[in-house]
């Protein structure tokens, strides 16, 4: 394979290590029925060669958060009234829109859910791949298709050559998720956001997806921001791990201790709620309740209403994240009792 | 591909018979004495009657006259009128300047529905947006013969601009006025269908993936929504495209166009049933074929849509 590492060009170099910094993040969409609080107060931090894993239910944040990284949220009705994301020490949101464009692809690449509706239904796929190196590099048409050819290679899509002019319905879902990912990797970006790649595919083909990802996540040192809601998907291949509930984090951690100790009631719910081969029969313990509405977000704790601790101090005072033991953060009032259970 | 447009070409044959055998019973099926005032005061001779009757076949049945009719047809004699005029002769003298009209008006609604359209379609809800959608339900809700005598007075004869009514030449120049009048109304749906393609394959997933990619704004709407987007549109105007080779009846009449419009029109007051019937056969066929041209567009635009 003839890349480069995924060394960030010269305009970009990341300061210790350190890739993107998300820092007090809100996003709010103005609705005809009021504002919605998307995100309120997100931070986290991402190094080259890590991977973290965002976790969430539906509506919780996690998407949106990966798409104000990205840049694509539509604006209006998306609104980001506070914030930074700082990319390398600079700070995406004050960026003149037409050099944050520039880091799209090449610094910053994101592959989708539903890589049928991603892809473009009327271009050849090996045409989709080679207009990152046309439109970034100025690449003429047979270069670009040739190194689209070595992408789709690297990705594993059989018969790449006789494909690579095949159209994305013309795949199957794993090949298409595939196509995805190499169209996200081309210019060897330093940061991969990988909102929920493999919601829509087979259980068998999840795994190859998740395997492909991790591979080239670790031949390419990048920073990978795995956004998921099913917490089996991550445990193999994610470092850390952010769980989002009502557009805040209410936990975070390295993953291994997460799954063995939970310290926030929200999360030790999402872990209940795993189907368990050695509790067959037994009826799937799921949080009770849904997600609040983001137009009418509960006073004090978000998760209040949901929760079997939940006292009076939860419906008053907001829980802040704090480390309630060596690199366990959570935003539990109750966190301490959490954990020991 | 190929066997998709055998068995489309053969599908014709049942809809070409059928639609001429309607028209040709509804057409004879009409009062009248083809021979009336045809000798002055006087009745014909009866030497003249027997031959006219002979050469039209006026006295089979009309099946039979049907199946003669069209046997001549297939071997490209579009027949005789009863004034003696070859209807063929007619027709390949009006059927280029239809054929001029139909592409000047589908070059106007295309170019200008597409750009007025997409205008509308990435200034959503701004002001540009409502001109659009206003100005196209204005063109829309006036008939054509208010646009076709309005413009003629405004542009032909108050202005002076362009001359009020077409020489039987009809060169492009002269129906420049009339092409944009019969293209008015399918602008005003290019416009709209556009409009309303282009906003809302500006929300589908493909198109965050090209901001995804760092393409610039130009080639997210130009290139990636506006293919997608499109693709309607051209069908739209194939079809259109079909049915304005039909002839235009009343612009014609309004800017004294030879076309084949009129000549329809002429040939059903007039009674004369072969002007007519051989008209529509070919405007049929003209039809089919576009019809299917439409079709196979299609799925050039479209690789989703497989003619195998």
């Amino acid at each position: 394979m003839n890349h480069e590492q995924a060394t960030p060009t010269a305009a970009y170099q990341p300061v210790n290590g350190r890739l993107l910094e998300v820092e007090d993040l809100h996003v709010e969409f103005h609705t005809r029925d009021g504002v919605a609080r998307a995100i309120n107060g997100v931070s986290f931090t991402l190094d080259a060669g890590e991977t973290l894993a965002i976790l969430g239910e539906s509506g919780s944040g996690k998407s949106v958060t990966a798409q104000a990284i990205m840049g694509i949220l539509d604006m209006p009705p998306a609104k980001i009234p506070a914030g930074a994301i700082r990319y390398c020490g600079q700070d995406l949101l004050t960026m003149p829109e037409e050099q944050r464009r520039k880091t799209r692809g090449p610094e910053i690449s994101m592959i989708f859910q539903d890589a049928l509706s991603s892809l473009n239904p009327v271009f050849p796929v090996g045409w989709q791949i080679a207009e990152m190196f046309r439109m970034h590099r100025g690449m003429n048409k047979s270069d670009a298709k040739e190194q689209a050819l070595r992408l789709m290679q690297r990705v594993q899509i059989p018969a790449a050559k006789e494909r690579i002019n095949s159209y994305p319905h013309q795949f199957s879902g794993g090949m298409r998720q595939r196509i995805m990912i190499a169209m996200a990797i081309a210019l060897d970006p330093a940061v991969l956001i990988a909102d929920e790649p493999t919601t829509a595919l087979d259980v068998t083909v999840q795994a190859q997806i998740m395997n492909l990802l991790h591979d080239l996540q670790e031949e390419r040192q990048m920073g990978l921001i795995l956004i998921t809601h099913d917490l089996g998907v991550v445990a193999d291949v994610a470092d850390r791990i952010a769980v989002m509930y009502a557009g805040r984090l209410v936990e975070k951690a390295d993953i291994l201790p997460i799954y063995a100790h939970p310290a926030h009631p929200y999360t030790k719910g999402l872990l209940d709620s795993i189907p368990r081969l050695d509790q067959k029969g037994q009826t799937l313990r799921a949080i009770a309740g849904l997600p609040p509405n983001l137009l009418r977000i509960p006073e004090g704790c978000a998760f209040n209403p949901r929760c079997y601790l939940a006292q009076d101090v939860c419906h008053r005072d907001l829980p802040s994240l704090r480390e309630v033991a060596p690199g366990r953060w959570s935003a539990c009032h109750f966190a301490e009792e959490v954990l020991d259970v | 591909m190929g066997t998709y447009i055998v068995r489309r070409l053969l599908q014709m044959i049942p809809v070409v018979i059928g639609a001429t055998f309607i028209i040709f019973v509804m057409v004879f099926a009409l009062p009248g004495d083809p021979l009336a005032g045809k000798c002055g005061e006087r009745p014909c001779p009866a030497a003249y009657v027997q031959k006219f009757t002979e050469e039209h076949n006026l006295n089979d049945p009309v099946p039979i006259r049907y199946v003669k009719y069209m046997g001549a047809i297939a071997k490209g004699d579009f027949g005789t009128t009863y004034q003696g005029q070859k209807v063929s002769d007619e027709l390949l003298r009006r059927y280029p300047i239809t054929v001029r009209l139909s592409v000047i008006a589908i070059v106007f609604e295309l170019v200008l529905g597409v750009v007025a359209g997409v205008l509308a379609g990435i200034r959503r809800g701004k002001f540009i947006d409502n001109l659009v959608l206003v100005s196209t339900l204005v063109i829309i809700a006036i008939p054509t013969f208010v646009i076709g005598s309005v413009s003629q007075t405004l542009f032909g004869i108050k202005l002076g601009w362009v001359k009020p009514t077409v020489s039987s030449a009809a060169t492009w120049s002269e129906l420049m006025l009339p092409g944009m009048v019969l293209g008015a109304i399918s602008l005003a749906y290019v416009a709209r269908l556009t409009r309303t393609n282009l906003v809302e394959n500006l929300r589908a997933d493909y198109v965050r993936t090209a901001i995804a990619k760092g393409l610039t704004r130009r080639r997210t709407i130009g290139l990636h929504t506006l293919r997608n987007s499109l693709i309607p549109v051209v069908t739209f105007v194939g079809a259109d495209f079909g049915a304005l080779l039909g002839g235009a009846i009343i612009t014609e009449r309004i800017f004294n166009i030879q076309g084949v419009g009129g000549y329809i029109v002429r040939g059903i007051t007039a009674h004369d049933g072969v002007a007519v019937v051989g008209a529509v056969t070919i405007l049929v066929l003209v039809y089919l074929f576009m019809n299917l041209i439409v079709d196979l567009l299609y799925g050039v635009l479209d690789p989703r849509i497989s003619h195998d």
